[in-house]
């Protein structure tokens, strides 16, 4: 069997990375900080302002890794591969898998199973932690009941046949978690009282769909990193110009960013003089507020977290690039099933 | 499977230093330096056949001498590590 070979995350700006023999070596201001034998590596993933000696991309594309460049952000900028790849039979293969339904059901529910199960966590875990500070009753209520509906929702996800049901059983689960959002929120100058998208109208809004875009990209940069087609999706429809499947891999972290949004409101961190309103009656973040929270929102995905999967400890950024790993294998018939992150 | 190359080099020769150079890059080319003269080598049968000869053809057998402990796939609860020079785990999540 083929062993697994690791990939490598270079995130330290200014970074030079070059080939010395049969090492890949990294330095910051001319000191080695790391030097790691080639022939354990199968990719080399670079974020931002990294520099990568031409003998060793030439090296790298001989030996089939491959180097992505992504921005600061995350962003998808370019990918160096080498001639001979798998990655041609990974996407038909991801291509025919979306033909068929019940593998795109399957993949499907899986999905959604994790986005419930995360938010249900959401609730569950405000509960755990406020309830006792919670004074008003029916809030106490309202809470409990959401949480117990979405255990119900979850259980009925495995009974659905067609996508066009899963996103029934969605649709629903968002009803009864955006309806006690509001519950969630603990600073007075912020009201939750329905999502609204296209453009948001309130800062609430505005805030969760600015963080789902940045959650979307790093999807999406996961997916084409592995070498999965990001617009192939699986639950979302086929659409000129829409990355389905890296919306597809986002619903199961939406939860988490609803939590960090939570938390940066709950915290004072963003303040309701940080929004501005436009003649539309869109509401958006000010330039300034802007680069904080994005400063916050990097600062987050340093967090660690343990994967139940891989058991073991991993930075909350690199999420999407594990579950597209997973998701890869199971397309390539390497795992039965795939499985979806469940927070806890 | 993991293997741990030790070696010694005599300099009472003048190619002492050179002998010695080839050794550590050749096993630096496959593994990490955790200590002077001591490698950990994670490698398979092919590429291991292929540097233990290339190792045992960089000594000159009269003189110096090469260890290889055999420490198979289950290695990782054989290893402790105390001390300065933590080295780095290259199976688990390399994030720099």
């Amino acid at each position: 069997m083929r062993p697994l070979r690791n990939v490598i995350y270079v995130q330290t700006q200014n970074a030079w990375l070059h080939k010395d023999n049969e090492n890949l070596v990294l330095k910051v201001d001319k000191e080695t900080k790391a030097r790691v034998p080639i022939h354990k590596l199968q990719g080399l993933v670079c974020f931002g302002q990294v520099t990568i000696s031409p003998y060793l991309m030439a090296h790298c594309a001989e030996n089939g890794i491959t180097i992505t460049f992504l921005n600061m952000f995350g962003k998808y900028l370019a990918r160096v591969e080498g001639p001979a790849s798998g990655n041609v039979l990974l996407r038909r293969t991801q291509h025919i898998t979306g033909h068929n339904v019940e593998k795109s059901v399957a993949i499907a529910q899986t999905m959604l199973t994790g986005k419930l199960y995360n938010q249900r966590y959401v609730i569950r875990r405000y509960l755990r932690d406020h309830s006792e500070k919670i004074n008003d009753e029916k809030i106490l209520i309202d809470l409990q009941v959401a949480e117990k509906r979405l255990t119900r929702c979850l259980t009925q996800l495995t009974d659905c046949k067609t996508i066009d049901t899963l996103m029934g059983r969605e649709g629903e689960a968002a009803q009864v978690y955006f309806g006690v959002f509001n519950h969630l929120i603990r600073q007075a100058d912020f009201e939750f009282d329905s999502r609204r998208r296209r453009p948001p109208t309130d800062p609430v809004n505005a805030l969760l769909s600015f963080f789902y875009t940045l959650l979307t990209h790093d999807c999406r940069s996961a997916l084409e990193t592995t070498g999965l087609d990001p617009a192939s999706g699986f639950l979302h429809q086929l659409r000129s110009g829409r990355p389905s499947l890296a919306l597809d891999m986002a619903e199961e972290f939406r939860p988490m960013v609803d939590r960090f949004v939570l938390s940066l409101i709950n915290k004072r961190q963003v303040v309701s003089k940080d929004f501005e309103t436009w003649p539309n009656g869109s509401m958006t973040l000010k330039d300034e507020p802007r680069k904080t929270l994005l400063a916050a929102w990097q600062d987050r995905k340093q967090d660690n977290l343990f994967h139940p999967w891989f058991e073991e400890t991993v930075p909350i950024g690199l999420l999407p690039w594990l579950q597209a790993q997973i998701l890869a294998r199971f397309l390539r018939g390497d795992c039965d099933s795939y499985v979806p992150f469940l927070w806890k | 499977m993991m293997i741990l190359v030790t070696y010694d080099v005599s300099f009472k020769t003048d190619t002492g230093p050179k002998r010695l150079r080839r050794i550590a890059k050749l096993c630096l080319n496959y593994g990490q330096r955790v200590q002077y003269s001591v490698f950990e080598i994670e490698v398979d049968m092919a590429q291991w056949t292929k540097l233990k000869n290339e190792l045992i053809d960089a000594i000159d057998e009269e003189f110096d001498s090469l260890r290889f402990y055999y420490l198979g796939n289950n290695w990782e609860r054989r290893v402790e590590h105390i001390g300065a020079k933590t080295v780095l785990d290259l199976n688990g999540l390399i994030l720099l």
